[in-house]
């Protein structure tokens, strides 16, 4: 009797004890939830902000109240209308640019990365641990050591932002984003490791080619990972800044990419503190169909990104 | 002591490796030269003469075709921008002859305009592959007739145009599969890089080139490098009394903000995946935000946030914390620097934690549960079970992931630049405060134009990078098992 007594009193203290755990975990959460979004809503509010000063002029800088007193869409309609850097409707240019080189870039990526995983992960041949331990070590120097080489090559056959073609400084933005993607197939490679040998082999013993194998049983089975790929190279050219600051060139402001672009309004070479809530305007435009894509595509990205964890 | 025992033979096994197939390679060479076919003979020479010898013409034309048009790309030296390709590459890869001030050409032994050194270093280099092109062919055309010659000995046809075509989507599959990467990876990533190395034994300095009205600069041995110790390259003192700072701090950074996204990912990951918490996919969802939304949109934002007339610091003067605004992120001269390299710690926890703890969830469900059985059947509690099952596990996972991470903070160049631009300043230098190897390296290079010393840090910051990486990852089970997970 009195055994159970105490086993019971010793549950109810331990589920006591489990309830408070988990309300603290709930504060935990909460609280980190909200400084982890502080800065996106405000961002997402100075888009939205509408205050003018008294003498009728619209108040574009940063402002010290976290909230803005007046709401409207002005930030927007001038937006899309504005010229900046000298390039009339600039901000929907650069959408239009960067939608055209991610696309391109997705396509030639996607490619690239999943021929290369099946070839590391399936087939067997010579040069096999080589090429993966030379693509180990190019991926350790800094990115940056070959984007100015890149540049120059680039420069060098006129894929740059020369002035009689500037748009050309596009095909070699692609080009630059593109090129080296097949060398990034670690998460691919993991992913096709998993698919059995068996599969393969029994194929081929049915007299299946290597390139039938690929195309009616690892394809159809890589859906997630093509998934994961083609979401990594489609963001890759709306997230990158540097890249394409420095291969479509400074003047170059018509085929600038919008990340170029809105950065240029704040700290560009004619900065202007006055358009931040335009900037704000234009980055909740950049960010609602990247994290709407995300969201919809949110299993295939854990998958991905857990599978390059352990795989490295 | 054991694992030293073990380890030297398997090193001294891939040395051997990495030449055996050399020596091979060139005893096969002579061999195949003396017991070949009069077209195996002649395929030395005349590319696909061999497969004409035995009637696969188009194989043939093939060959002969690349191999013409390679002798005449060395021969005729097509010129671009008024730098040759070529025999003249090759010799202009000397930089030698051209004096400063004047656009010298080597090979006509006249004053040429527009001249450029950098172009004959990148058109040099891009001659030397296509060299090893060349001899790559010539092996593949040796090597085509030879298997003709074996075919006939045995009485068998030799293959046809259509059989070989098949072959490159069947057994000889890697090829065609690898082709387009080797060739984008070869002109866009090797290219570049070896050029970049290349870079830093050299005088070049763009800034100091346009005052002087030149693009001609020469090679200048490790001077580049020696400059780090003594101060007299092209950058003057600052590469000598900014690297050590630089240095350290990029790795006091790399240590602090790979552990501190690591940990806190692990922890918000427990959190999140709590036994009887609702919510868990709002609550992912929340985080999985800071890592779709671009990162020069989150941390311009953070900069705005934090900036001197932002809320934070209205706030901060609102409730009297303080008087005047406190320059966070070192954006102006003479903020603190101990503040503004505590900050960028800490935003990047805020841009990092979120893609450890997605990680770290999916391992988080794999660890056996009889483990934890196990030990609440001896009375552990939960910290200790968290110290003795939790993070070894994952950690043993994860190893991997925690190498390149650290490269990969090593290498973070969107958070300083986006978040401080390197400040605070350090009047009279380019690196500031917060700069990393590779933000210094953008300043000294883009806008300093000295890209002998770019390259020199660059390949300070590969040395550092490989190092780490090598030792810790062929060590890894990953890596040495690689074979075992197919």
């Amino acid at each position: 009797m009195s055994n159970t007594n105490k086993t019971s009193k010793k549950v109810r203290s331990q589920s006591r004890a489990y309830k408070t755990s988990l309300g603290i975990t709930y504060i935990l959460l909460i609280v980190m939830g909200i400084i982890w979004l502080v800065p996106l809503l405000w961002i997402f509010l100075s888009a939205f902000r509408c205050e003018y000063q008294p003498d009728g002029t619209f108040i574009g800088t940063v402002t010290s109240n976290f909230f803005p007193k007046a709401y409207g869409f002005k930030n927007f309609a001038d937006l899309f209308t504005a010229t900046y850097y000298g390039v009339p409707n600039a901000f929907p240019r650069w959408m239009l640019n960067t939608l055209i080189v991610a696309v391109i870039d997705c396509i030639i990526s996607t490619f690239l990365v999943l021929s290369v995983a099946y070839c590391m992960s399936k087939l067997k041949f010579k040069m096999r641990k080589p090429f993966m331990n030379i693509s180990m070590i190019i991926g350790l120097f800094p990115g940056f050591m070959s984007m100015i080489a890149i540049y120059f090559l680039l420069k060098s056959i006129g894929l740059t932002g020369n002035p009689d073609h500037p748009g050309y400084s596009m095909v070699g933005l692609v080009f630059a984003y593109s090129a080296g993607a097949g060398l990034g197939f670690q998460v691919a490679k993991g992913f096709f490791d998993v698919i059995p040998n068996a599969l393969v082999e029994s194929a081929k013993l049915d007299g299946c080619s290597n390139f039938k194998i690929f195309m009616k049983i690892i394809l159809p089975l890589a859906k997630p990972i093509i998934i994961y790929q083609a979401l990594m190279s489609f963001t890759g050219p709306w997230m990158d800044f540097i890249f394409a600051k420095v291969i479509i060139g400074a003047d170059n402001s018509a085929f600038w990419t919008v990340s170029v672009g809105l950065y240029s309004l704040l700290f560009g070479t004619h900065p202007d503190t006055n358009l931040f809530t335009q900037f704000a305007a234009g980055c909740v435009i950049v960010a609602i169909p990247i994290v709407t894509l995300f969201m919809f595509l949110q299993k295939y990205y854990v998958e991905g990104v857990t599978a390059g964890a352990v795989k490295g | 002591m054991d694992s030293t025992l073990t380890r030297v033979p398997k090193n001294k096994k891939s040395i051997s490796d990495l030449f055996a197939p050399i020596g091979k390679w060139f005893s096969n060479f002579g061999k195949r030269f003396a017991d070949g076919s009069i077209g195996t003979k002649l395929s030395h020479f005349i590319f696909g003469a061999g497969n004409f010898y035995h009637k696969q013409y188009i194989k043939g034309a093939l060959f002969l075709i690349l191999q013409v048009a390679i002798i005449c790309f060395m021969v005729f030296c097509p010129t671009i921008n008024g730098t040759p390709y070529g025999y003249k590459a090759l010799a202009n890869l000397s930089l030698k002859n051209v004096s400063e001030g004047g656009d010298f050409d080597p090979i006509t032994g006249e004053f040429s305009a527009g001249s450029d050194c950098k172009l004959m270093i990148l058109f040099g280099f891009v001659t030397i592959a296509v060299i090893i092109i060349y001899f790559m062919l010539m092996k593949m055309s040796i090597t085509s007739s030879v298997k003709a010659d074996m075919d006939e000995k045995i009485g068998k046809k030799p293959s046809t145009f259509r059989e070989d075509v098949m072959e490159l989507f069947d057994s000889r599959f890697h090829i065609t599969m690898l082709t387009p990467t080797c060739i984008a990876a070869l002109i866009f990533t090797i290219l570049p890089t070896i050029f970049m190395i290349a870079l830093a034994f050299t005088t070049y300095n763009s800034q100091d080139m346009n005052d002087k009205g030149t693009n001609l600069f020469h090679w200048n041995g490790i001077d580049n490098f020696i400059a780090v110790f003594t101060g007299e390259g092209s950058l003057g003192m600052e590469i000598k009394n900014r690297f050590l700072p630089v240095l350290g701090w990029t790795f006091i950074w790399a240590i602090f903000a790979t552990l501190s996204c690591y940990f806190g990912g692990i922890i918000l990951a427990l959190l999140i995946n709590k036994k009887g918490l609702k919510g868990k996919k709002i609550f992912r969802t929340v985080f999985i935000m800071t890592i779709a939304i671009p990162q020069f949109i989150s941390l311009l934002a953070v900069r705005n946030l934090l900036g001197e007339y932002g809320p934070v610091n209205g706030l901060l003067q609102d409730i009297g914390a303080t008087s005047g605004p406190i320059g966070f992120l070192g954006l102006h001269p003479g903020d603190s620097e101990a503040l503004a390299k505590v900050m960028v710690i800490i935003v990047n926890m805020w841009v990092g934690i979120p893609y450890t703890m997605l990680m770290t969830s999916g391992i988080l469900m794999n660890i056996p549960a009889d483990l934890y059985e196990a030990a609440r059947v001896d009375g552990a509690s939960t910290v200790k079970m968290f110290f003795k099952i939790t993070l070894p596990y994952v950690i043993f996972v994860t190893t991997p992931y925690l190498i390149s991470s650290f490269v990969g903070n090593i290498n973070s160049f969107n958070t300083i630049f986006l978040l401080t631009g390197g400040g605070p300043v350090y009047t009279g230098y380019q690196a500031g405060g917060t700069d990393l190897l590779v933000t210094w390296l953008y300043k000294v290079t883009i806008d300093q134009g000295s890209y002998n010393t770019g390259a020199v840090i660059g390949i300070f910051t590969f040395i550092i990078t490989a190092t780490i990486t090598l030792i810790t990852y062929r060590r890894s089970k990953a890596y040495n098992e690689e074979d075992t997970f197919q």
